[in-house]
């Protein structure tokens, strides 16, 4: 049963300096294992309120869900287990406790086992790609990994770093924005999206690979893999384990609400259209 | 870390001046105090005044230190009496946190089951309702998701809990009524017989295939004389011992999906005036089931009639472990409490959806609902439904515990049903107009809630099985 693949988008929302992720990116590993990790995102039909410190946006009593790119991912490291092409797929997920959740769900939908890394507090407010990644290229080399798949970036915050960065991080290959990905021996054909349109590469293995929406449509969780999902176990390990410093580069100086959108004026003509854009200094 | 200490009180404040090591302007404030060292037993009134006063300037001064150069902790230690007490807000809706009585499994099970209703279900539904459609294919949607027979053990049915098959009923009753007969009447009604009456040889033959959705099932009881009352069912069965076959002969009415069934479990009335179940197939000689037209009620599933004309039934096909009307009963019963939920969920929808337009539409210059008369109608609507949903909880836990009576069910059932159609009526009335657009979906939920208010036991006779429970006299006959 597989879903529509609808993004709904959050991140329009707000204007956000600086990069506060609420959630990790994903990732997935291959052959001998997948790692995945899902991003945990505000579910995108509740209003999103600036707190008043103006340090961030309400998190509290929001249900967070796996983001759509993830689960993208989730479900193209699953296709590749059912086609025999790799062996166990691993979902990871860095965050509180809540995480657990999100995990549980790439279980039901058919992932082996999960990896919950431990951030919470300050540290969660403040994780961003760059500690992501280092905590990704950390795990994937400790669990041996081949292919690690993400979602190309999160919704809450739009960064489309963390794959990027892991694979720089790890100096494994990567193919961005996969709409298609087939394995072929020890190489990796991506079509990428790009600008321009497809763009076609060949990567060698270990690699790093982020989804795109048109890589696949997700599936639905089915009840008895929900309920198988209860059995699978998820590891707790901390960023300090991994040896990674969770400690954040950037600082969110301000957060604020979109500006109000403004009426329109209506003009006469196209002359009047092109005076008034002129005006404005926009032709 | 700095220790400052202040002589007068002999109190330690440590905060972290990892960027500033340097004395600050309130350890000097303190080393100017701590020259002669007034203690507080001894010296008289005026000296403690002064010392509390002292006290009191340094502590502001801690305080504006903290502000200005170490905001974080001064917010953790400002916050540390929140970190401990988190304000409860009032959710409308989920008023009394019904979330937090579920299992994680559960939730994830009515989470993946609700993000399906509403992204396969409701698209489909304006159409499927307005030309009276029936969408054979949802059943292997649902099949493939694992949803139908979702209490059986074992038989590739998932083996959940009766708590997860009600928010399974819930989500989908929010979509259409409709749907989840079509759903109940194939968990329920179809696989329950044959996997607690049937023998195993049946078990294996049928219930993989319904759990998928490929073979759909329909349940005959109810007859065109006989509804309230199916003890006086005219329809006969007659068994030959020399092809040890049953003939059955009979009509049966008001049959949800029974024009598109594969199968179904006919209830008839034996020679030794038992009830018994048996499986029909389609292709069976005389066995025909012809839609009913002109309903205005779940339209998005077909209802028709099952007439049976001397339909020859191998002996094979007999539900053997229940004789009498606790078979069919047994059956409703599960039916029923997933109708608890359900039309719950129905009525949620309409209590959102009329929330929604009467914020939106604004007449007089003000929003509908800033009106006490919608204001009064919502919040009735919020009452019951949580009222209703809390014990539908109870009553699934003890099934799940195994320790449920009918009337419980009756019970339920009847509050939910009830309760729903008129909460569906209000909020037809607080759209007005555009209540009647079937656009607008409540009006549909109106017309399908007659039929759940009616079906699996109407309103009044439910009340009746209360009734005799309550004071142990039946009312249901007279002259008893």
């Amino acid at each position: 049963m597989h879903r529509s693949s609808e993004v709904k988008h959050v991140a329009s929302y707000l204007n956000t300096r600086g990069c506060e992720c609420f959630g990790q990116p994903c990732e997935s590993h291959c052959p001998v294992l997948t790692d995945r990790t899902i991003h945990v995102q505000l579910k995108t039909f509740i209003k999103i309120r600036v707190k008043p410190d103006r340090t961030g946006v309400v998190t509290d009593g929001v249900k967070h869900s796996m983001n759509p790119f993830c689960e993208i991912a989730v479900e193209e490291a699953i296709k590749l287990k059912e086609k025999k092409l790799v062996k166990e797929v691993v979902a990871v997920s860095c965050g509180p406790q809540q995480v657990q959740e999100t995990i549980r769900t790439a279980l039901a939908m058919g992932a082996d086992r999960g990896i919950h890394v431990e951030v919470s507090g300050k540290d969660y407010e403040t994780l961003g790609p760059l500690q992501v990644s280092k905590i990704f290229a950390a795990l994937a080399k400790k669990e041996q990994a081949d292919l690690i798949i993400l979602g190309k970036q999160a919704i809450d915050d739009d960064c489309n770093q963390t794959g990027q960065m892991t694979a720089a991080l790890l100096d494994w290959p990567q193919g961005t924005f996969a709409s298609e990905m087939t394995l072929e021996a020890d190489k990796l054909k991506v079509v990428r999206e790009v600008d321009g349109g497809l763009e076609t590469i060949k990567i060698k293995l270990p690699a790093v690979v982020t989804a795109d929406l048109r890589l696949n449509t997700p599936r639905y969780a089915t009840l008895p893999n929900i309920m198988k999902a209860k059995k699978k176990k998820i590891a707790n390990v901390k960023p300090a384990d991994l040896g990674v410093d969770v400690c954040s580069r950037l600082e969110v100086l301000k957060v604020d609400e979109p500006p109000q959108r403004q009426a329109g004026v209506k003009v006469e003509t196209v002359d009047d259209l092109v005076g008034k854009l002129k005006e404005a200094g926009r032709v | 870390m700095i220790y400052v200490e202040n002589q007068c009180a002999g109190l330690h404040y440590c905060y972290s001046s990892s960027k500033c090591p340097r004395p600050t302007p309130h350890a000097l404030v303190i080393v100017s105090i701590r020259g002669p060292s007034p203690s507080l037993s001894g010296g008289g009134t005026l000296k403690k005044l002064k010392c509390l006063t002292i006290f009191g300037l340094w502590i502001f001064l801690l305080r504006l230190h903290l502000q200005i150069k170490d905001a974080h902790l001064w917010e953790s230690l400002k916050s540390r009496k929140e970190q401990y007490r988190p304000k409860v807000q009032f959710n409308w809706r989920d008023a009394l946190d019904l979330e937090g009585q579920l299992t994680e499994e559960e939730i994830m099970i009515r989470d993946s089951f609700r993000t399906y209703c509403q992204e396969k279900l409701m698209p489909r539904i304006l159409m499927a309702n307005r030309n009276e459609h029936f969408h054979r294919e949802i059943l292997n949607e649902m099949g493939e998701l694992g949803v139908l027979g979702p209490t059986i053990q074992g038989y590739g049915c998932a083996g959940t809990s009766y708590v997860a098959y009600g928010l399974i009923a819930r989500e989908v009753e929010r979509v259409d009524s409709g749907y989840r007969s079509v759903m109940s009447v194939q968990s329920s009604l179809v696989m329950h017989p044959i996997n607690a009456y049937g023998t195993e040889a049946q078990k294996q033959k049928y219930l993989p295939k319904l759990a998928r959705g490929e073979i759909l099932g329909c349940f005959g009881l109810t007859e065109p004389n006989h509804g309230s009352d199916p003890g006086g069912m005219d329809t006969k069965a007659k068994y030959n011992p020399s092809s040890r076959t049953y003939t059955i002969s009979g009509a049966k009415t008001w049959i949800t999906n029974s024009p598109y069934a594969d199968i179904c479990v006919v209830w008839a009335k034996c020679e030794d005036g038992r009830v018994r179940g048996f499986v029909l197939e389609r292709g069976m000689e005389g066995l025909s089931t012809p839609k009913i037209e002109g309903k205005f009620s779940l339209r998005a599933s077909a209802t028709g009639m099952i007439l049976m004309d001397e339909v020859e039934v191998p002996e094979e096909n007999l539900l053997p472990h229940v004789s009498g009307l606790a078979g069919p009963f047994g059956c409703l019963n599960n039916a029923r409490y997933g109708i608890a939920w359900g039309a719950l969920g129905a009525a949620e929808f309409c209590f959102h959806a009329a929330r929604q337009y009467t914020l939106d539409r604004i007449q007089f210059g003000v929003p509908l609902a800033r009106n006490q008369l919608i204001q009064k109608k919502m919040a009735d609507m919020l009452t019951e439904i949580t009222i209703g949903l809390q014990s539908c909880l109870q009553l699934g836990r003890l099934i799940d515990q195994k320790k449920y009576t009918p009337e419980m069910i009756s019970m339920l059932k009847r509050n939910s049903c009830g309760k729903a159609l008129d909460m569906a009526r209000q909020a037809r009335d607080m759209l007005g107009g555009n209540g009647i657009a079937d656009e607008y979906h409540i009006i549909r939920h109106v017309m399908n809630l007659e039929a759940v208010n009616t079906y699996e036991g109407t309103h009044d006779i439910h009340a009746l099985i209360l009734g005799r429970a309550i004071t142990g006299l039946q009312s249901f006959t007279v002259g008893k």
